[in-house]
Order: C-alpha cells, then sequence, then structure tokens
C-alpha cells in the first residue's frame, strides 16, 4: 500500500510539471502581455514605459528562461509575484483557500449526503409519487444551469424574502468574534453552498437510485431474504453497501473539483475565494495568479484522483494493488 | 405426516406474460427426511413454486389459488414479518449461481453469522464460533481462513458449500437446492450431492432439488415431479418416473438425455490432416489472493494434436482446464505465447494483419452463451452478412447467402428481420451456427455450445451440428464439460487437465478404458451411470 501512494506520488509529480508547461505554455501564446494591459489602463503609450515594465517583470527574457524561472519557483512553492496586486500569488491563494474550501467543503458534503439519501428513499418507493417527485426534481436541478439558479435563489431568499444575505462571505462592519462570526459566516454560507452543491447532489441522487435498483436484483440479495433477514438491514447492508461503489468514483470528480470548480457561484455571490480570484485574474491578465490557481487545482485533482483510488480498496476487498 | 403439502398452488404471471400462469394446479408433498426432486426444462416454473414456498417471488409475480401447509399452518401470504422468522430457520435455500449468490463486500464468516443474528441468535461471539463449526461440516478446506475470505477468493465448488453452510445454520426441517450444481464441474458437482446427502441423513430434512439433470435426479431421488409448462405432468418414486414413464413429456425428456456410450464411430486414420497443433502455449499470470501466491498459470501448456478433415475432435476437462483458451489460441482471440497452429501449409499462430483476416475466416467460432454471444442492437440480417460483406462479398450475394443459411439451420427467412431478443436460446444458437456457417469456414470450433441449453433442445441443435457436419463436408473441435455430449458427437476425445493434454484417443476407448487416472475420476464423477444401465435393460426388455 506504502509502496503503491509512493509510486502514484512521483508519477503525480511529473503529471502536475506536464500540466505547468502546458498551462505557462498556453498562456504566453495567448495574445497581449500584462505589461500592455497594465499600461494600456494607466493611459501610457510610451514605447520605452512598456518595454520598462516589461523588463521589471521578467518579460523581456526568452520563453524557455522564464519557464524555468518559473519551474523553479514553483518546486519551491513560490508561484511567482502578482505586480497587480503587489502581493506574492502564494500568499494571495493561502488567503483565499480557507473560504473556498469552506464553500465547496459544505457543498460537497451537502450534495452526498442528501444526494444519498434521496436516492435511497427514491428507490426503496421505485414507481410511487415520492420517486416521481425525486425523481422529477434531480432532473430540473441537473439540467438547470448554475448560475441562474444562483441568481433566482439571492433573488428569492435574500431580496424579495430576506431570510439569508445575499453575498459576501461576513457582514462587513459587523466586527463579530467567536461564535456570533462562524453563524454569521454560515448564514452567508448557505445559499452558495446549496447552489453549487444543487448539481452533484442531483446526479448523486441520479446514480444511488440506479444503483440501488440495479443492486438490488442481484443473487446475493435473494440470498440475505431466504436468511430471514428484515428488509432494513438487507437495504443497508447488502444493497447500499454496494451500490455505493459507484458514487464514490463520482465523489472522487466532485472532490477534485474543490479548488478551482466554483468560480461561478464565487462571482455570483461575491465569495471572496480563489474561483473569484481566478475570474479577476483573467480580466486583469495577471498571468503569475491564473497559473497559480492552476496549478494548485490541478494538484487538488491529483490529490483526491489518488484518494478516490486508496478509499476504493478500502471498501471494495475484490481491488488488489497491483504492481 | 408430511412435513410440507402444497395443494392447487397457482401463481398468475404479470400481464403480457407468454401465458398467464407460471405455475397451476400444483401439489405435492414432502415427507421428513425425502429428496424431492422437480425436473423439467427451463420456464417449467420449477423454480417458482419453490421461490413460493419461501415467499421469495419476483416482484408482480403472486400466488393467487392454492395453500402451502407447514407446521399446522397455510404460510402462503403469511406477512413479510411472519414469512421473515420461517426463512433460514425453518426452511433454508440454496441457490444455482454460487459465484453470484453471496456479498462481494462482506467476508464469508459474516455472513454465516448473518443468518443467527437475522433470528436473534446467539452472541456475536458465538456466531463466529457457530460458522467456523458449520464450514468444517460441510468440509470447507481450511475453514480457519476461509471465514475470514471474501466470496473472490473461493472457487465455485467452495463458495456453493458457504451457501449450504448458511442454508443450515438453523437447522432448517427443510433445505430447497434450486438448480445448486448446475454452475459446477462434475467433480465437484459429486462432492455437492454427497454433503447434500449426507447432511440429509445426519439432519432428516426434507430436501426439495430443482434441477434438470436427470442424471443427478436418478442418483439422489426419492421421488420425482416432472414439469411442463406450468404444470405438473407426472409425480412418483424415482424408478416409476424415470424408468417407466407414462407422460409423452417425460418420455421424450428421457429419450433426450445422451447416453454416455459412444456410439459407431467414423475413423478418419487416412482422411489428411486439416489442423496441424504443435507445442501450443499461453500463461497467464494472475495476483495473489488467500489460498493463492502470485503465480503463473500454464493455461495451455504444450499441447498437440492434429484434426483431420471431417473429424470431430472434443476437448474435455473441468473449468479452468484450459480448454476454452486452447480453442481461443487456435483463432487467435487470445494470442498464444508459443507453438505453431498450422492449417494448409499457413502457420496461423504467425500471421499478422490481412493475411491473418483472410486466413481467419477460415476456422469460426460458435460460442456457450447465446444470450450475450449476438449483438442485441443488431439485426439477425446484419449479423449474418457483417463478415462475409468485410470480407468482400457483394451485399446483395450475401443476403441472399444468409437466408440460405437460415433455412439450413431450420430457421425461417423472415428471421432476418429480427433482433436477437425475439429467438429463444436454441434458436439463437442456430443464428449463432449460421453466422459461423456465413464465411465458408472449414473448421468450426464449439465452445461449449450447447452447454446453457435443456436437454431437449440440446439434442436438436447437435443434431443440427452432426448433419451440417457432414452434408459441408466440415471438421470440428467441440469444447465440452459434459462428456455425455462428447460421448455423442465426438470422433476422437482430448481430456485437458491444468492446461495438458493428458489423454487423446477414439472417443468410444478414452470413455470406455481411460487410461489417465484425471480421465477415470472425470466417468466416475458422472450422475445417473447406474439409471442409464437400468434404463437399456428396460428398453430391451420392451
Amino acid at each position: 500500500m506504502v509502496r503503491f501512494i509512493l509510486a502514484r506520488l512521483v508519477k503525480a509529480a511529473f503529471i502536475l510539471l506536464a500540466i505547468l508547461v502546458l498551462n505557462f505554455s498556453l498562456i504566453h501564446a495567448a495574445p497581449g502581455d500584462p505589461a500592455a494591459v497594465m499600461a494600456g489602463e494607466a493611459g501610457a503609450t510610451d514605447e520605452q514605459f512598456l518595454e520598462d515594465l516589461r523588463r521589471r517583470f521578467g518579460l523581456d527574457q526568452p520563453f524557455h528562461v522564464q519557464l524555468w524561472i518559473y519551474i523553479k519557483g514553483a518546486v519551491q512553492l513560490d508561484l511567482g509575484y502578482s505586480y497587480r496586486r503587489g502581493m506574492p500569488v502564494a500568499e494571495l491563494i493561502w488567503d483565499r483557500l480557507p473560504a473556498t474550501l469552506l464553500l465547496t467543503a459544505t457543498a460537497f458534503f451537502i450534495s452526498i449526503i442528501f444526494g444519498v439519501i434521496a436516492g435511497v428513499a427514491a428507490a426503496a418507493r421505485q414507481g410511487r409519487w415520492s420517486d416521481s417527485i425525486i425523481s422529477t426534481l434531480a432532473l430540473l436541478f441537473y439540467a438547470t444551469p448554475l448560475f441562474w439558479v444562483a441568481l433566482m435563489a439571492a433573488l428569492l431568499f435574500s431580496v424579495t424574502l430576506g431570510w439569508l444575505p445575499g453575498f459576501g462571505y461576513e457582514t462587513v462592519g459587523a466586527n463579530h468574534t467567536g461564535f456570533a462570526r462562524a453563524l454569521d459566516i454560515g448564514r452567508h454560507l448557505v445559499l452558495p453552498a446549496t447552489t453549487l452543491g444543487l448539481f452533484f447532489t442531483a446526479i448523486y441522487v441520479r446514480m444511488t437510485r440506479a444503483s440501488m435498483l440495479e443492486v438490488s436484483r442481484l443473487d446475493f440479495v435473494k440470498t440475505a431474504r431466504a436468511k430471514g433477514l428484515s428488509p432494513g438491514v438487507i437495504q443497508r447492508r447488502h444493497v447500499l453497501r454496494n451500490a455505493l461503489l459507484p458514487v464514490i468514483t463520482l465523489a472522487g470528480l466532485q472532490a477534485g473539483q474543490i479548488v478551482g470548480g466554483a468560480v461561478l457561484t464565487e462571482t455570483v455571490f461575491a465569495w471572496p475565494g480563489i474561483g473569484r480570484l481566478m475570474f479577476e485574474a483573467i480580466s486583469q491578465r495577471d498571468y503569475n495568479v491564473l497559473l497559480g490557481v492552476f496549478f494548485v487545482s490541478a494538484a487538488m485533482v491529483l490529490l483526491f484522483n489518488l484518494i478516490t483510488d486508496i478509499v476504493y480498496v478500502i471498501v471494495d476487498p475484490r481491488i488488489r494493488i497491483t504492481q | 405426516m408430511s412435513l410440507l403439502s402444497i395443494r392447487d398452488l397457482a401463481i398468475a404471471l404479470p400481464k403480457g406474460a407468454d401465458r398467464p400462469h407460471a405455475i397451476e394446479n400444483v401439489s405435492f408433498d414432502l415427507a421428513e427426511g425425502e429428496i424431492l426432486c422437480i425436473v423439467g426444462e427451463s420456464g417449467s416454473g420449477k423454480s417458482m413454486s419453490a421461490n413460493a414456498v419461501m415467499g421469495l417471488l419476483p416482484e408482480g409475480v403472486n400466488p393467487v389459488k392454492g395453500s402451502v401447509n407447514f407446521e399446522g399452518g397455510d404460510i402462503l401470504g403469511l406477512p413479510e414479518r411472519a414469512m421473515q422468522a420461517i426463512r433460514g430457520r425453518k426452511i433454508g435455500m440454496i441457490f444455482q449461481e454460487p459465484l453470484s449468490a453471496l456479498n462481494p463486500l462482506m467476508r464469508i464468516g459474516a455472513q454465516i453469522a448473518e443468518v443467527f443474528e437475522a433470528h436473534g441468535l446467539l452472541t456475536p461471539g458465538e456466531r463466529q464460533r457457530r460458522a467456523l463449526e458449520l464450514l468444517r461440516e460441510v468440509h470447507l478446506p481450511d475453514p480457519e481462513k476461509a471465514i475470514r475470505a471474501y466470496p473472490f477468493q473461493l472457487s465455485g465448488g467452495q463458495r456453493q458449500r458457504v451457501m449450504i453452510a448458511m442454508a443450515l445454520a438453523l437447522q432448517p426441517s427443510i433445505l430447497i437446492a434450486d438448480e445448486p450444481t448446475t454452475a459446477l464441474d462434475v467433480t465437484t458437482q459429486a462432492q455437492i450431492l454427497t454433503l447434500i446427502e449426507e447432511l440429509r441423513q445426519k439432519r432428516g430434512m426434507g430436501v426439495i432439488f430443482i434441477t434438470h439433470d436427470f442424471g443427478v435426479v436418478a442418483d439422489i431421488a426419492d421421488r420425482v415431479i416432472v414439469m411442463e409448462k406450468g404444470l405438473i405432468v407426472e409425480q412418483g418414486a424415482v424408478d416409476d418416473v424415470l424408468l417407466r414413464a407414462k407422460h409423452p413429456y417425460t418420455q421424450k425428456l428421457v429419450r433426450a438425455i445422451p447416453g454416455i456410450t459412444a456410439g459407431e464411430k467414423q475413423d478418419f486414420e487416412a482422411a489428411p490432416v486439416i489442423l496441424k497443433v504443435r507445442d501450443l502455449n499461453k500463461t497467464f499470470t494472475t495476483g495473489g489472493g488467500w489460498f493463492k501466491a502470485p503465480r503463473v498459470v500454464h493455461a495451455v501448456n504444450k499441447v498437440s494434436f492434429d484434426l483431420r478433415t471431417g473429424e470431430t475432435i472434443g476437448i474435455v476437462g473441468e473449468s479452468g482446464s484450459g480448454k476454452s483458451t486452447c480453442g481461443r489460441c487456435i483463432v487467435r482471440l487470445i494470442e498464444p505465447d508459443g507453438g505453431s497452429v498450422e492449417m494448409g501449409g499457413v502457420d496461423m499462430a504467425m500471421l499478422k494483419g490481412a493475411a491473418l483476416r483472410s486466413n481467419r475466416k477460415r476456422i469460426q467460432m460458435i460460442f456457450q452463451d447465446p444470450f450475450s454471444s449476438l449483438n442485441p442492437r443488431a439485426r439477425v440480417g446484419r449479423i449474418l452478412t457483417e463478415g462475409p460483406i468485410a470480407h468482400g462479398t457483394p451485399r446483395r450475394e450475401a443476403r441472399e447467402r444468409a437466408r440460405e443459411l437460415l433455412e439450413l439451420v431450420g430457421l425461417d427467412a423472415s428471421a432476418m428481420k429480427r433482433f436477437p431478443h425475439e429467438f429463444s436460446g436454441g434458436q439463437r444458437q442456430r443464428i449463432g451456427i449460421a453466422r459461423a456457417l456465413a464465411l465458408d469456414p472449414d473448421i468450426l470450433i464449439a465452445d461449449e455450445a450447447v452447454s446453457a441449453l435443456d436437454v431437449s433442445i440440446q439434442a436438436q441443435v447437435l443434431d443440427l451440428l452432426a448433419d451440417l457436419k457432414t452434408r459441408l463436408n466440415l471438421s470440428m473441435l467441440f469444447i465440452t464439460h459434459d462428456l455425455r455430449v462428447a460421448a455423442q458427437v465426438c470422433d476422437r476425445i482430448m481430456v485437458m487437465q491444468h492446461g495438458k493434454l493428458v489423454e487423446i484417443g477414439p472417443a468410444g476407448k478414452v470413455l470406455s478404458e481411460p487410461e489417465h487416472p484425471y480421465t477415470r475420476s472425470l466417468l466416475d464423477a458422472i450422475p445417473g451411470k447406474a439409471y442409464e444401465q437400468a434404463l437399456k435393460q428396460v428398453v430391451e426388455a420392451g
């Protein structure tokens, strides 16, 4: 097991390096550079000023030199410097990370818990009206674009009903501390987390329902009935455990998006996280920030892929690591 | 007094099924310590009757009439909760597929302990101890290890023993066994049958044994029920039904049982060799488990033989003996590791690309499972013409030929426009044969081609193959685990064990005077040999 994890980590490091090179090349292939944007914003048309900016940022160096400098830094977790914000990129990401993790992790757990429960309920009531309602809702949320749900949720619960705050991370200027602050953040969290989780909730519902129905037709479920077990135990111990295997695969996919997957939600709800940082970095051509965010997201995807594989080995005894 | 008595049982099928009732007017009794066999072909309703006793009918299938009397009351239609108390405790059940009948994610010990837990008996520690005792009682090798194993770490026969241990955990008075040995090898089957017999004697259980194999019936049954299309057509003591059958359906089934003695065989000594296999080798490396360290399996180990024009060679052996791998290596569905497969001066094992494709059509395969070996989304017309068109036959010509082929295998030309699911298992196997013949092969490889079929259908398909073989002058490799079938169709038989060819010779000689001890053990394990003798005497006596 340890050898398997180590081998995978080594492999991940190479993949990460490849991603880094690819991202760096892609960004540099795009027309225009940060210096031009900054100069344009400052209203400067002077060629000399532009040259100075480029020299200051190191943009006058040949491509491979820039790449080499960047990689050397990234290995030491130095992701460069954002001249727009006057801060090292790593620090910027580190500042924004907690807000994003709070949002995406909450959304992750909301969608898994509600998705699996609703899926099990729908499967148990297959063909009845409660199944139809759950399945229809799941299909609806699956098909509706995220930003639209977000806007409508903000409009309804915040603007019209006034139940929940519609944007931001906490009430500005309230200076809450301790529990009061946690509660305040929690209230701000409800709408974005629910919105972000809805899509995956819908997928989990459909997946769990289909998987439960499929497993309940298998032979060993009949064996369990022939033992005289009660329906509840059969559902829990025999059907659900087997039905959750495909759900784990999906959960791994969702978990991989834990850093980079909330751009839309964070933008609509003005949530000060990585997603919004990325959005702003794109419009400002803040390449170092953009590259940094890509790098961290890619690392997370690789990490959660590995975790998913390990979870699989634990829950399914048939899977053995072959090297 | 009888243990179980069923009266006038009728079970309705959902609307749209091919008949309104799964079973009708079913009445029978089971006495203490008696083994009652229910025989019939697939769809005869034999499993339905047994499942009804357990209250384990599929959804939408419900009893509409009759009674199941057990321990002084009618248990048909008891509420679920009351049935739970009976299942496992009073009536145990084992199923056909040991590979899928156990939860893949739970340890063996936990699955047995569950039986006690379901009925609120014993403490967790005692349950494990009892589980171990039970595993010993069903003669599972290394029970201490097996109790901690997962199902996938056990073989099919071992899993069936676990199923039996589970069914017997609470000493039920009735054991229902639904085709428990159908998926097992003959030697494993013989062991399981001995085990059931032993446990019946020790515990005085009544056993309802559902099977389609008359040999098994003859060996273990006290009484027999024959079912056809949901009705009991005949029931009585085993000798009365099997030797002196009154109902024409029973007589038909008895006639369809292939005999183990080989009939008149042609000698192909003088015929030219069409396929020359030399030192064929294939190894698989498998991962380790609880009972085996990671190891290299010699699936096919230096196998050499000659197939002559017009001849049929049977390849027999148990599962895992390498007989299927051997067939697949010859057509290059699996890449052999070494050796040569020479056909008309060309070494099939070495060919590549276009040369392989054009030579491959000379050898065609017929597969075991008529349900999964045909593309469910393709009409029969496409299935039959795809091969010839790929080899350059004009579409019209190929379709014309497909119609002829359908006629040749005994199907109507209108089958061209239909999908595989619209046909029965036997008809689909005919389509499979037509597909193999569409490329005008010289050699057919039939891999367990009749194993999934009922005896009467099996006999028809075998007749068809024999007829086609002589008409088209085909040579055939017939892979089977069923020595009775091999005896009927093969000129020569080769026996494989652990990838090695242990014996090859004329069918009559291999079956009557086997040289290798393994061949002898295979022959000894065949059920119903005494019955076959008795039947012959009855037939001779008129």
